[in-house]
């Protein structure tokens, strides 16, 4: 039976400089998938969003005729369950698939809040720290890129998979973190191969679209810390 | 075929009961090696380098690391015999979404009750209820999380169940009264070979829990 691809269909609420979000963008892209791009705005949250994900409220959520589906990697294997006939995003052997979930899981619940503990560390030595941490995650993500890609370009292989998804989706953010701090993260010394990698997931065509120029994130950064910074003491 | 499947584990770690019931379900044979978390094993520092932690599905040798990937694992490996998530993706997809959130909640939140006193304590009540009415709002009149079938969802949650009583003591207060449904519902799951066989005696969890609590120096 023949996919629907009418955008009319399909719709994602988010925000242009969220990794969740591209994260099903990425997914929608691999499967030629037409949709409407709901934009939430920075600090309030639509009717649409409260109903749609009334238990945690945060984007993304996508819409598929007029039901929600919310959390990025859950969308993310839906669309890859619903549109069965494009290219495979999950790895179809069960034990790469559980090898791809175990480092998506590893990047958000562990690496990701060691990047965002960047800006929060206070002072030279805690920022070095947190920047080092960062790094060794980057490295053992190294490992694990040899490992799943087996001499290919991606984890998943000749094309983007799971884990290109769940990592690439951060590569704005990293570049962000390193011109912030006039620090690289990933470097040829340590993740060689992540250096390579990124440039061809930023380049993909399901990718390049979708993922922020470094100079446009970098300034919507300066604006989210100036917001969210408590004032200075008397 | 011969599958050589081996789960580390320690008994009271609702995690590990996760593995167990699902291999219990699909009818794999497997050997449990009990895990010392004060001397972890060498088996158990190769197979997750990574977090060091149980459980650890280890399938011919290779491992599967984190409860639910292992839960998901072994339903895809074994998929012939009683699935455990939904064929339909729409399905499939909130089975995953509510295992997220049972991870993401349920754990800490629990923990908070029986490792804190006074307002902490109450706050940790509080926070812990509220999750189980949520989860009690997404069972609905379902027989199982699932529907009609036991299923990923109530793999996620109900060893849980054996740790009910613990939070009840630490806490002073009755899941039940606040969250009937949710009682009827693991009672339902506890008549279920795989849940009874793999879920300890409340009791012995309880004790378990005073023990640590001792030796955390929390009592």
């Amino acid at each position: 039976m023949a996919a629907t691809n009418t955008s009319s269909d399909v719709k994602l609420i988010g925000a242009w400089p969220s990794p969740f979000v591209m994260r099903p963008q990425i997914a929608l892209n691999i499967k030629s998938v037409g949709y409407e791009f709901l934009q939430e705005q920075l600090g309030s949250k639509s009717e649409l969003l409260l109903k749609s994900n009334p238990v945690h409220k945060k984007i993304p959520v996508l819409i598929h005729g007029d039901r929600p589906i919310c959390e990025s990697l859950v969308i993310v294997q839906y669309i890859d369950a619903v549109w069965a006939s494009g290219p495979s995003i999950l790895p179809s052997d069960p034990y790469d698939c559980a090898t791809a979930r175990f480092w998506a899981a590893y990047i958000d619940e562990k690496w990701f809040p060691s990047l965002s503990g960047i800006a929060k560390a206070q002072g030279e030595e805690a920022k070095k720290a947190a920047l080092d941490q960062v790094v060794e995650g980057l490295v053992l993500l190294e490992d694990a890129f040899v490992k799943c890609s087996k001499g290919k370009a991606f984890f998943g292989g000749d094309t983007i998979g799971y884990l290109d998804i769940a990592l690439g989706c951060y590569l704005g953010w990293i570049r962000v973190t390193e011109k912030m701090n006039n620090r690289k993260l990933l470097d040829e010394a340590k993740t060689p191969n992540l250096v390579t990698w990124a440039d061809k997931f930023c380049s993909d065509g399901s990718v390049k679209d979708v993922m922020p120029e470094t100079d446009k994130l970098a300034e919507f950064a300066k604006v989210l810390m100036a917001k969210f910074r408590a004032p200075p003491p008397n | 075929m011969g599958d050589e499947v081996v789960l580390l584990s320690i008994w009271p770690s609702m995690f590990g009961m996760r593995v167990q019931i699902a291999l219990e379900e699909k009818g794999v044979k497997y050997e449990y090696k009990e895990e010392d978390l004060i001397n972890k094993s060498a088996l158990l520092l190769k197979m997750n380098p990574i977090h060091k932690k149980v459980p650890v599905l280890i399938h011919n040798g290779k491992p599967v690391c984190e409860s639910s990937i292992a839960v998901q694992y072994i339903d895809e490996v074994w998929k012939d015999k009683f699935p455990l998530l939904p064929s339909d993706p729409y399905q499939r997809a909130q089975a995953r979404f509510w295992a997220d959130y049972i991870d993401k909640k349920i754990y800490d939140a629990g923990r908070k009750v029986w490792t804190t006193k006074g307002e902490d304590q109450e706050v940790g009540k509080k926070e812990f209820i509220d999750c189980l009415k949520v989860l009690e709002g997404a069972l609905g009149d379902n027989p199982y999380f699932g529907g009609e079938e036991f299923g990923f969802v109530d793999v996620s949650l109900v060893p849980f169940y054996c740790w009910f009583y613990s939070y009840e003591t630490c806490g002073n207060f009755s899941i039940e009264a606040e969250c009937p449904k949710l009682i009827a519902w693991a009672k339902r799951c506890r008549e279920r070979e795989s849940v009874s066989k793999s879920l300890p005696d409340p009791q012995k969890i309880y004790d378990f829990v005073l023990q640590l609590k001792k030796r955390i120096g929390l009592e």
